[in-house]
């Protein structure tokens, strides 16, 4: 019997999120949890279910301990498949050549023989560090009809933002004459999302090119597009219009979580067409006692002290007395009576104690010089004693 | 523990609560912002270590059927046993069961394929939570023949029911259907323990005799023949016996330390649903209420339960409700006492009550 994937998508879930602090100390990025009641992970996984993209393999390699556990089978975003589904690649040892993923094209060649097992046509290359909601398979449908070897999704990002991105100059009909990686001077704003879909054999080939090129640094950015562009192969790009997130940073990671509270919400996660799906634990719904106002608040919490502007995540704790405002409260955390939060990304299993003081009010704590536009952050387990004190933008990882 | 097959009832006493099972199957009956009435049951089988469940339907197992799927929720998608709904069974003689027993006859062959010596049979019109091996332990060290579960509290002579005395070994010496005087006493919470063999044989006879009544034919005249003993439960418990009783249950899971008994130590599993986080609007209000996800609140809660999906118009005030999933409330309406089935939409304005002996029930799907 012929069995084979049309498309087969590769999520770098590698990277380590240096810019994450104490957040990535213990996790992968992709791990990181957000919006109450997912991780980064939920949002790729999603896209490529509700694409009808059933073959996933996820590249892991810093940490990998929380993000394999919660992967698991797949199960949540229905990618339990007798015939392709989510699967964990680790960098794994060989007669010849055993090391670590070297860059993101280095990863990707070291898997080219899963990615063979499907005989796809196509391959769709993502990235396990953004919020967004999008149809890989209208990009997918570009990519057939340009007949590209290969499509880069984009979008139009301020000029002043531009020299942060990968940025593509493109002709009128969307094909691509150049791609700078971070230019100093950019000639266009459309930035690339870092969302690939190569025509497989292109892919295959390249990636076999690449890693014999000794000089590469195994980049697709830096090495694998200019080389095809280069070899004057179809490049096309691919405007996406929605919103999208990079949250590799504790500004941008913060900013997102923000972008869905309100009635109109930045980004809406409502939509009952495209769900974003999560492993959701199991736990009551929450019970609320106190004020919860502008907030999104996931099951299993005991909320009785006082919430505005904060996302607060699964099965948190917030005593009588405490107050949290404009604060990312990811899970399974206690806020003890009387303590006060502000402007904060606090990790999961984290106690805070009574009368504690963490932050400061968002219009001071942004005058605060620091790593994280005054951003107070807790990492993952630690307590913060009775009485205890976080300053506004300091990053903590271990108990004070 | 011992090896042990659990079945449990999703059907049976279903005319005390009409309006909950019009659609549904009584353990389907939504309770608690997101769990169904067979959870508790079926959650106790699995933590208590049993990998086996039959389930005896009946009629409008739709929903039990969407809510169950292949049992994965449960960890009852086995190769080995697992999840395995008994559908009723009915030849040319008979219709569907009217009873107890008839529907206990549906799980003959079941019990026959099974290996394990012990069986739980359950109903699932309660919740508590009680670890099923500790009956079986008590079954086995009093090598009795059935052992029956009781809990303590007064009797509520609006339906059949059993209860019975024990002497100091916990031996049933005397066993009451629908006794006439009132009081406190050993309420048999329609929960036994049996080996499965003894089980077999109890059916088999049965039909051979043309028994009708479980508890008239068989436990009734049992107290003399059989060594029947009761187990004593004693955490939380709650029948859902009336609209009464399930508003009562409901908003029982307020208090932290009921909440903490029958949610804390241990999960009790549920269909999973990927909703979004509930919303507060800044406009919210909310004071001593569940809250699921996938709720999007503009206007005052008090004391209810909100499902999931369920949204709250700016305005509007609700005051002891239990709004089940999908509920739509319009702007500036004003509830009391109101227990609204599933995908109901209330317009704007409009006030309803009902009182907590008797809350005012929505069918499901109303427009109102």
């Amino acid at each position: 019997m012929l069995r084979k994937k049309e498309c087969v998508a590769m999520l770098l879930a590698g990277g380590q999120g240096s810019r994450l602090y104490a957040l990535t100390s213990n996790i992968a990025k992709p791990a990181v949890a957000f919006g109450a009641k997912y991780r980064i992970i939920d949002f790729p996984l999603s896209n490529c279910i509700n694409s009808g993209i059933d073959t996933v393999g996820v590249l892991t390699q810093y940490q990998p301990l929380v993000l394999n556990e919660y992967v698991g089978n797949g199960q949540p975003w229905d990618l339990d498949r007798t015939f392709g589904g989510v699967h964990i690649l680790s960098p794994y040892e060989a007669k010849k050549d055993t090391s670590w993923y070297k860059g993101t094209a280095n990863a990707i060649y070291q898997n080219i023989r899963f990615m063979k097992m499907y005989d796809p046509e196509y391959v769709l290359i993502l990235s396990g560090d953004h919020i967004y909601k999008m149809d890989y398979d209208k990009m997918l449908a570009a990519h057939k009809e340009t007949k590209a070897d290969c499509t880069i999704a984009c979008m139009q990002v301020p000029m002043e933002e531009a020299s942060r991105f990968g940025i593509l100059n493109t002709n009128k009909d969307g094909s691509i004459y150049e791609f700078e990686e971070k230019p100093k001077k950019p000639k266009s704003n459309l930035a690339s999302m870092g969302i690939y879909i190569f025509t497989a054999e292109k892919l295959f080939k390249y990636l076999e090119l690449d890693e014999a090129d000794r000089d590469s640094e195994k980049d697709f950015g830096k090495n694998v597009l200019p080389a095809m562009l280069k070899a004057g192969e179809k490049m096309f790009s691919y405007k996406f219009e929605g919103y999208w997130k990079d949250v590799g940073t504790i500004t941008s990671l913060w900013e997102a979580n923000m972008d869905l509270l309100g009635m109109v919400p930045n980004f809406e996660l409502r939509d009952q067409n495209r769900v974003i799906h999560s492993r959701s634990p199991l736990a009551l719904p929450a019970f609320v006692e106190g004020e919860v106002l502008n907030s999104i608040v996931a099951t299993g919490g005991d909320i009785e002290g006082k919430v505005v502007n904060s996302v607060i995540g699964t099965n948190c704790v917030i005593e009588k007395g405490a107050e949290v405002n404009d604060c990312v409260l990811m899970g399974n955390i206690t806020v003890k009576a009387g303590a006060k939060l502000n402007y904060a990304i606090i990790d999961e299993e984290v106690e805070i104690g009574e009368n504690a003081i963490v932050g400061a009010p968002i219009s001071e704590a942004v005058k605060v010089e620091s790593k994280t536009s005054g951003i107070a952050v807790l990492g993952r387990g630690i307590t913060v004693k009775k009485n205890g004190k976080v300053s506004a933008g300091e990053i903590v990882d271990k108990n004070v | 523990m011992a090896s042990t097959v659990g079945v449990i009832f999703s059907s049976i006493n279903e005319e005390n609560v009409p309006e909950l099972t019009k659609v549904r199957s009584i353990g389907s009956i939504p309770y608690g912002g997101r769990y169904r009435l067979v959870d508790f049951a079926l959650s106790n089988m699995v933590n208590s270590g049993i990998t086996t469940v039959g389930m005896i339907t009946k009629s409008n197992y739709q929903s039990l059927m969407d809510h169950l799927g292949s049992g994965k929720d449960w960890d009852l998608a086995r190769k080995e046993g697992g999840l395995i709904l008994l559908p009723p069974y009915s030849d040319e003689t008979e219709t569907l069961y009217k009873n107890r027993l008839e529907a206990l006859k549906s799980t003959t062959s079941f019990l026959k394929k099974a290996k394990e010596d012990f069986v739980v049979i359950a109903d699932s019109d309660a919740v508590y939570k009680l670890d099923y091996s500790r009956v079986i332990d008590f079954h086995v060290k009093n090598n009795a023949d059935i052992t029956m579960v009781y809990h303590e509290h007064e009797v509520k002579q609006s339906h059949y029911y059993i209860t019975f005395d024990t002497d100091s070994t916990g031996r049933i010496t005397e066993l009451d259907i629908n006794p006439t005087s009132g009081g406190v006493k050993k309420n048999y919470i329609n929960l036994m323990v049996a080996r499965t063999s003894f089980i077999l044989d109890l059916i088999q006879n049965a039909i051979q005799r043309g028994f009708k009544s479980f508890g008239r034919d068989i436990l009734s005249p049992g107290v003399n023949t059989l060594k029947m003993y009761g187990y004593k439960y004693d955490g939380y418990y709650a029948n859902i016996d009336s609209l009464a009783s399930y508003f009562k249950a409901n908003t029982d899971l307020f208090d932290k330390n009921i909440r903490n008994e029958i949610f804390g130590d241990r999960d009790v599993y549920t269909k999973v649903n990927d909703s979004a986080p509930a919303k507060f609007a800044s406009t919210a209000k909310v004071t001593n209420s569940l809250v699921s996800d996938g709720c999007l609140i503009e206007g005052t809660v008090e004391n209810s339960i909100l499902f999931r999906g369920v949204k709250i118009g700016k305005g509007t005030i609700v005051k002891n409700c239990i709004l089940m999933t999908d509920n739509i409330i319009g702007e500036n309406c004003n509830l009391a006492y109101v227990v609204s089935d599933k995908n109901s939409v209330i317009r704007d304005n409009r006030v309803l009550a009902g009182c907590e002996a008797q809350p005012y029930f929505i069918n499901k799907g109303s427009l109102i």
